[in-house]
């Protein structure tokens, strides 16, 4: 028995490779296609970025942190990190992680948010789905990493690809749960009132959702941070390269240092993207 | 035309329906239906007209179908047979058969609905809550926002208007629910247990601003209940569900002095009949009161006689040879005209009043119908007696 299985291997390795190279070899227009237009974005948000002078781009972050939620400390704390990181010698890397971690939310909200919404009015999608999602959350990230490399070459597109695939069962999961979760007396008052299936979705799922999206959102950026380290091993810029070259030169220094900035920014994304404390009386 | 009209309706629910109408026809019940395909019966052979400008209450246990039977009207209930005929833009419209179009249509201008739980959406504010169905409609904001204001302070919330409907109380909260159904100016209004969330007090007086409002705007509105008490207040027609079937409808005074089954029966027996029975259910009728040379008299020894014109209308009374004075009453209200030595009421008077109208005064109570025309007596033996009937 044993023997027999070993011998009739089901030869899934080999598939899935002819899989990935008969993409490579017919659709690599399109690959290379979507390699120049993501690649292009995000080289552009960064030069944006880093074109502004960077105590300037401080004190908008920390005025983007005050409008948002009204808080001094939260400004204050938004600049005091950002200068330790500037300090520490990361401000480069940590706007082109920004930058990765902002176009990978765009994309993964963009996407996600409309295919909760599908799967949340369609049971039949939500189960077909569902077991994707969970591979995309469970297999080991540098699985896919090879073939993203092989399909969108080496660089910064094939990490943000990568913390796409990473960050978006997040959105999707979460959007799909605020719009189930809308109460059916709700729903209700909506249909009795002759409400469209597009009104019912503006005026009374998306509202509803809306914080649990927020969340969801949140997540995704944080779930995107988390992958910066492993965006670098495909060569993505950011506070990842660091990283990476201190795990090969043993420098415990460096290490430390890159991981410090990686971790004032997500706090400082964490505390500025959270829902703003709700106005009163609303739930 | 009526309003709304049932004609032989049946709902039922869960997935293998299919062969429940067989099963209907084949006068089984609703444990059966059941048992045998899984189906849930909502309601079965529904008929029921409602008119203009009626109030008609569904009253039953939980679970006996009033909601079901109301959801049907705007269609959030799938009819499995018959039709619902409801009366938009002076047609008949069959909302159970009607395109996707004209249902939108009816739900936008013609029905209403307020919700037992209220159905606030809580991320608006009252004003926007007013407003959700003329949003909806499309209204610019502009009229929307005069309409709204108009019906906040029909429902005299106009304070509140800025706040989120979660900082009101419960009972503000269902003001809101009607001022919302109230600004469609749709002309059914379906309320599912509108006050059952509502502590007893303010359920009361919610019950009075309804029946205040629908004097002034004269809806049609078909109301669910499980209060036989509510139902009888505000109800101008009752029907009583059991099982998914109206078992009985009627007035209220029909239901209170003829229920038709035991289960009405039982209910009934838990209602307080003061505010329900009137002057022609407790009076001796003017066929059978005793009357010499053209008056009528009042009292056994004959030395009250009241003298009536010859359209049978009271003119004067005469007391041990003296001339007396007639006191009318006007409305529930029970006041009369002082001093005076008989009561002149309307015969729709009610038990609580005529009463009431007795504990003032020793005077006899005559009852005339709404042309003056004498309708019949009401002494201590006609209150008492029924009072007793009842229990009896
Ligand atoms: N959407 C539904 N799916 C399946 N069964 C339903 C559905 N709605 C109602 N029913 C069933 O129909 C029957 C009547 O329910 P309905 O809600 O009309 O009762 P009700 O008289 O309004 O009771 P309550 O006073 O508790 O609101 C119940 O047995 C219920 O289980
Ligand atoms: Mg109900």
């Amino acid at each position: 028995m044993y023997s027999w299985l070993t011998e009739h291997k089901i030869p899934l390795g080999s598939w899935i490779k002819s899989f990935v190279d008969f993409l490579n070899q017919h659709a690599q227009w399109l690959f290379d296609w979507i390699s120049l237009v993501l690649g292009t974005l995000i080289e552009g948000l960064t030069d944006l970025l880093l074109a502004v002078p960077p105590l300037l781009l401080i004190a908008i972050f920390a005025g983007i942190a005050y409008g948002l939620h009204r808080s001094f400390r939260l400004a204050a704390f938004t600049a005091i990190a950002f200068l330790l990181v500037i300090n520490l010698g990361y401000w480069q890397p940590t706007i082109e992680t920004l930058a990765l971690v902002i176009w990978a939310t765009l994309v993964c909200v963009v996407v996600g948010v409309p295919i909760g919404i599908a799967a949340a009015h369609r049971p039949w999608l939500y189960a077909g789905i569902r077991p994707a999602l969970d591979l995309m959350q469970t297999i080991p990230t540098f699985v896919y990493l090879i073939p993203t490399l092989v399909l969108f070459g080496l660089g910064t597109v094939p990490g943000l690809i990568s913390t796409v695939i990473f960050a978006i069962p997040a959105p999707i999961r979460l959007t799909h749960l605020g719009i189930t979760s809308v109460p059916a007396q709700l729903r209700e008052a909506g249909q009795a009132f002759g409400a469209t299936k597009r009104q019912l979705l503006y005026k009374v799922e998306l509202p509803h959702a809306m914080p649990t999206i927020m969340a969801g959102i949140t997540q995704c950026i944080m779930l995107s941070l988390s992958m910066v380290v492993i965006a670098a091993l495909v060569g993505a810029d950011g506070l990842g390269k660091p990283v990476v070259r201190a795990l090969n030169s043993v420098n415990i220094g460096m290490g430390f240092e890159a991981g410090a900035a990686i971790v004032l920014l997500a706090i400082v994304l964490d505390r500025v993207c959270k829902r703003p404390e709700r106005r009163k009386g609303a739930r | 035309m009526p309003a709304i009209q049932f004609n032989k309706v049946d709902i039922v629910f869960g997935d293998r329906r299919g062969k429940a109408p067989a099963l209907i026809d084949q006068g089984k019940t609703r444990d059966e239906i059941l048992a045998a395909t899984g189906a849930v019966l909502g309601a079965a052979g529904i008929d029921l007209t409602v008119e203009r400008g009626e109030i008609c209450v569904l009253m039953g246990l939980s679970g006996s179908g009033k909601s079901t039977v109301l959801r049907a009207v705007n269609g959030l209930n799938e009819v499995a047979r018959g039709s619902v005929l409801v009366s938009h833009d002076g047609a008949a419209v069959d909302v159970t058969h009607c395109d996707d179009a004209t249902l939108r249509e009816i739900r936008m201008r013609t029905v209403s609905m307020v919700f037992q739980q209220f159905g606030l959406l809580p991320w608006r504010s009252v004003r926007e809550n007013v407003g959700f169905g003329l949003e909806i409609r499309g209204m610019p904001a502009a009229e929307r926002r005069r309409i709204v204001d108009e019906k906040l302070a029909m429902v005299g919330l106009s304070q509140w208007a800025d706040k989120h409907a979660q900082e009101l109380s419960g009972g503000m909260q269902q003001r809101v629910g009607l001022a919302r159904a109230f600004a469609t100016d749709a002309e059914i209004l379906l309320m599912d247990e509108p006050f059952s969330a509502l502590d007893p007090l303010i359920r009361d007086k919610m019950q009075d601003e309804l029946l205040d409002l629908q004097r002034r705007i004269q809806k049609t509105i078909l109301f669910v209940s499980h209060d036989l008490d509510e139902a009888m207040k505000i109800g101008s027609k009752i029907a009583i569900m059991e099982a998914g079937c109206i078992v009985q409808c009627g007035t209220a005074e029909d239901i209170l002095l003829r229920p038709a089954t035991p289960y009405v029966a039982e209910f009934v027996k838990h209602t307080n009949p003061l505010n329900v029975l009137r002057g022609h259910s407790v009076m001796t009728p003017a066929c059978s009161v005793r009357r010499s040379d053209g008056t009528v008299l009042l009292d056994r020894d004959g030395l009250v006689r009241m003298r009536v014109d010859a359209g049978d209308r009271p003119v004067g009374v005469e007391v041990n040879g003296r001339e007396g004075s007639l006191g009318r009453v006007n409305g529930n209200a029970g006041a009369f005209d002082t001093p005076c030595d008989i009561i002149v009421a309307p015969v729709e008077l009610k038990l609580a009043t005529t009463i009431a109208l007795k504990r003032k005064t020793d005077h006899p109570i005559i009852f005339v119908d709404a042309d003056g025309k004498l309708a019949g007596l009401c002494g201590d033996d006609e209150i008492y007696g029924s009072l007793l009937r009842r229990s009896a």
